[in-house]
């Protein structure tokens, strides 16, 4: 693990494994969306629109997901001081945010023919709501601190402390009375048809090796502009530290 | 499932956004890791 953290490293297991994860993720995306929307049955209760559920439960988990992996990188970040655990965290924060906005908008898209309301104040909606809004707050915070220079340790604690949220939107639909059905999907068992399951299980994997591989990306991106300024830095300093004709 | 809505717009919208918006960011990512690895070489070149 701490291996990893070396930047030099870092870009060569990531150089050849960015396109490899956009491929067959993708794949593995338009395979199991494909049946989804022409091959899977009509649900009994919920007729052709249970169809949304191979876009908006994979949006819901990466969502969940992006902020775990902001709360690891920031552990990281804070214990260990790995030079790439921040950029990680901030890498990780655009794509959770877009996912959560997908599930969000996916879910009203749902909700609308379902229960015939385009949003509810409901447990599992708000929280989820909360963890949009928690991303924006992180994004901004990460940007700030990386443009004023300021330790991104603050940023860091943000991460930790907003990871409450994620067994808050995984255990709202059992806690409170929610609109929302209770999970479908637990470990080791499930309450799901196998002609829902295994598609939904190949549409989180796709969706979920894209999301990888734009975190790869944008760590790539984060890391070479970072490498870029520090290199910038230090030419001008050297051309400080030159003594000029006058001064010998 | 609401009697009198047709489900057909709702799943193809939903269909359409999660795409877009998934190939979207990856074409944006794509880019911006370009752009800053292309910035890199140049100041190591200079």
């Amino acid at each position: 693990m701490h291996g990893f953290a070396n930047p030099k490293r870092f870009l060569t297991i990531a150089r050849p494994l960015t396109p490899a994860l956009l491929v067959l993720g993708s794949l593995l995306l338009f395979g199991s969306l494909a049946y989804g929307l022409f091959a899977a049955p009509a649900e009994r209760l919920q007729g052709e629109t249970v169809r949304i559920l191979f876009v908006h439960v994979p949006a819901a988990w990466l969502g969940m997901a992006g902020w775990s992996v902001i709360a690891m990188a920031s552990i990281a970040e804070i214990v260990w001081r790995h030079p790439l655990a921040a950029i990680a965290g901030r890498a990780a924060a655009v794509p959770g945010a877009m996912f959560t906005a997908i599930c969000l908008a996916t879910g009203s898209l749902w909700g609308r023919p379902a229960w015939g309301t385009w949003w509810e104040w409901d447990g599992r909606l708000t929280s989820m709501l909360v963890l949009l809004f928690l991303y924006f707050g992180y994004i901004a915070l990460a940007g700030a601190t990386a443009r004023e220079g300021v330790s991104s340790r603050i940023s860091a604690i943000f991460g930790i402390v907003g990871v409450i949220n994620v067994p808050v939107i995984h255990y709202s639909v059992l806690w409170w009375y929610s609109i929302h059905q209770p999970p479908s999907l637990s470990m080791g068992k499930s309450a799901m048809a196998p002609e829902f399951l295994w598609p939904l299980l190949a549409a989180t994997l796709g969706f979920s090796l894209i999301f990888s591989a734009v975190v790869l990306m944008r760590m790539r991106a984060l890391l070479a502009d970072a490498q870029a300024e520090a290199r910038l830095r230090r030419k001008a300093l050297d051309s400080d530290r030159r003594p000029t004709q006058g001064e010998w | 499932m609401r009697a009198g809505l047709d489900p057909w717009p709702f799943v193809i919208a939903s269909y359409a956004l999660a795409i877009i918006a998934t190939f979207a960011l990856v074409w944006w990512s794509w880019r911006a890791m370009r752009r800053a690895e292309k910035r890199r070489e140049e100041v190591r070149r200079k």
